[in-house]
């Protein structure tokens, strides 16, 4: 119970960092935000690596296995998909906006 | 090797704080993703080292297949269909969750069980698989492979209370009992029931709302796995993106004037599966119709332009075409900028993302709060396939589904232009009193065409 106990002191703090640092994230950003974030949550799959690490195809495995492809397809696919598409934001290289 | 282990855990989880610090500006964002990323790698690396230098061949494979199919997604997705892609994503986060947890449950990896495993095994499974299913269903609406309308089943509500109370109690047997795989399996399919019924009766309107909730499941239930394994990196980043999926969903919320209870049960919002479309002509009221060249020559005399893109402009494709008006009009001296209502796109975000890829400076975009007072002294507001967000009634008219919703204010502007395909109403399904104001030019058409012919019209001025 005690580790219990820590988890959730954990989960609390990081949930407060967590409010602290996205209110400071500007709506331009929020779709690179959303996607970004998919990627932190597959995170996932270091808790699938441990699953699937025997060697044996016990169902334990088998399902440790298909949960690193779903959590690799969120890290990879959200990270490089965020890296896309904030290349996209440039600022004006013009000096002179409007007149 | 525990201690080098968990403070290797512990740099990942700052890694992905310093990231999400530095999304807070348009600058470093880039480099907050980088940041990210090395905390992934890190905490991979560490764990497949902890789990016997390279360990067995099948994670690797797993690894790999899931990356290329991640990468290839990733590159070939179009921005417009980003909404979609992150719905899909949000669930394969889910079931991941899922798999984890019941695979721990088949196979604990710390024995004995104790109590506080198997309820958070339980909550782990919930939540994976209502994300996932949720999510597929985000999908399909958004992808129109189902329709965006909302569907409600008989007696809905109660139907998903009861599945809740099935839930609660599976899990309390599963606590009790947890030598049979009877239970969590039955949590699963009740779950996967529940995240059907949980998105079906929202519509393709308010899925903004809806993905950035499935997005801080999907997190929770990372956090969820976390707690199971007593994994600390998987707690703390799962809180960061349940914490991300609130926060939008929120101020999604307050941008359409909705509380997030009214959003998920309300069933009101409606079928948006074609931009504007709504129900066509039929006003009784007249309208002034001009064509493209009528406004190009107006555009040609002015100073200030504020351009109010909608998702009408993304639906025609028209971004590309609209950031050359916009550099026409500059070099003509014309003081431009573009007003971005917060739900102006399908997700939080999204068409600061449309415009960025058609080259739009990101610092000619502006929000809402930052706009809303310089439409008074702006001769033209030109708004392109949106209508709701503009709506005055949202100020004034109290019986308006729209009423108290945020809007930009472009009748304060000197001229009013409304690039439109229809006379339609907006989702809200609220007439704009502004199509009859004097100062208002309808230009009926497509986006991408007519913005296209004022292009041609400025050229040839």
């Amino acid at each position: 119970m005690e580790s219990l106990i820590v988890s959730i002191y954990v989960f609390t703090l990081a949930v407060f960092i967590g409010f602290e640092l996205i209110t400071k994230v500007p709506p331009l950003l929020h779709t690179p935000l959303m996607s970004g974030s998919n990627a932190i949550s597959g995170i996932t799959v270091v808790g699938a690596l441990l699953a699937a690490n025997a060697n044996n195809w016990a169902m334990s495995t088998i399902l440790g296995i298909l949960a690193i492809v779903f959590a690799m397809i969120n890290v990879v696919g959200g990270f490089m998909v965020t890296d896309r598409m904030l290349a996209m934001f440039k600022k004006d290289k013009k000096t002179e906006k409007g007149a | 090797m525990i201690y080098f282990e968990q403070l290797a855990y512990l740099f990942a989880a700052t890694m992905f704080i310093m990231g999400l610090k530095y999304l807070g500006s348009a600058k470093t964002a880039r480099k907050g993703n980088l940041y990210a990323m090395f905390g992934m790698t890190l905490a991979v690396a560490i764990t497949l080292l902890i789990s016997g230098i390279i360990g067995p061949a099948q994670m690797i494979i797993g690894m790999i297949v899931g990356s290329l199919i991640g990468a290839v997604v990733a590159k070939k997705i179009e921005m417009t269909s980003m909404p979609q892609m992150v719905a899909l994503f949000n669930g394969f986060g889910g079931i991941a969750s899922t798999l984890v947890a019941f695979s721990e449950y088949m196979e604990p990896s710390t024995l004995p069980v104790t109590m506080d495993v198997q309820i958070t095994i339980v909550l782990s499974l919930f939540i994976g698989t209502i994300t996932f299913t949720g999510s597929l269903i985000a999908f399909a609406k958004l992808q129109g492979l189902m329709p965006g309308r909302p569907i409600v089943l008989p007696l809905h509500q109660i139907l998903n209370i009861v599945l809740l109370l099935a839930t609660v109690v599976f899990g309390v047997l599963n606590v009790v009992e947890p030598s049979l795989p009877l239970w969590p399996l039955l949590i699963i399919l009740v779950a996967a029931i529940f995240g059907i019924t949980f998105v079906i009766p929202i519509g393709g309107a308010d899925m903004p709302v809806v993905i950035a909730l499935l997005n801080s499941y999907s997190g929770l239930a990372a956090s969820a796995t976390g707690f199971v394994l007593h994994n600390n990196v998987l707690i703390i980043s799962g809180a960061l993106v349940g914490a991300s999926g609130i926060i939008l969903s929120q101020l999604m919320c307050e941008a359409m004037n909705r509380s997030l209870f009214n959003v998920l049960f309300g069933a009101v919002g409606t079928d948006d599966s074609s931009g504007n479309a709504g129900t066509g002509g039929g006003e009784q009221k007249t309208v002034t119709r001009y064509t493209a060249e009528d406004a190009a020559m107006i555009m040609d005399t002015v100073q200030s332009v504020i351009i109010v893109p909608g998702y009408g402009l993304a639906v025609a494709q028209a971004q590309h075409v609209l950031h050359e008006m916009g550099e026409l009009l500059m070099a003509k001296g014309i003081d431009v900028k573009y007003a971005i209502h917060p739900v102006a796109g399908r997700m939080p975000g999204h068409m600061n993302v449309l415009l960025a890829e058609a080259n739009v400076p990101y610092d000619m975009l502006y929000e809402m709060d930052d706009i809303n007072d310089d439409f008074q002294n702006t001769d033209v507001a030109l708004i392109i396939g949106a209508n709701d967000v503009v709506n005055p009634a949202a100020r004034t008219k109290k019986d308006s589904p729209l009423y108290g919703m945020p809007i930009l204010n472009v009748d304060y502007a000197r001229t009013v232009m409304f690039v439109k395909r229809s006379m339609g109403a907006g989702f809200a399904g609220e007439a704009n009193p502004l199509f009859f104001d004097d100062k208002t030019m309808m230009v009926f058409g497509d986006a991408k065409a007519v913005v296209t012919g004022l292009v041609k019209s400025l050229k040839e001025e």
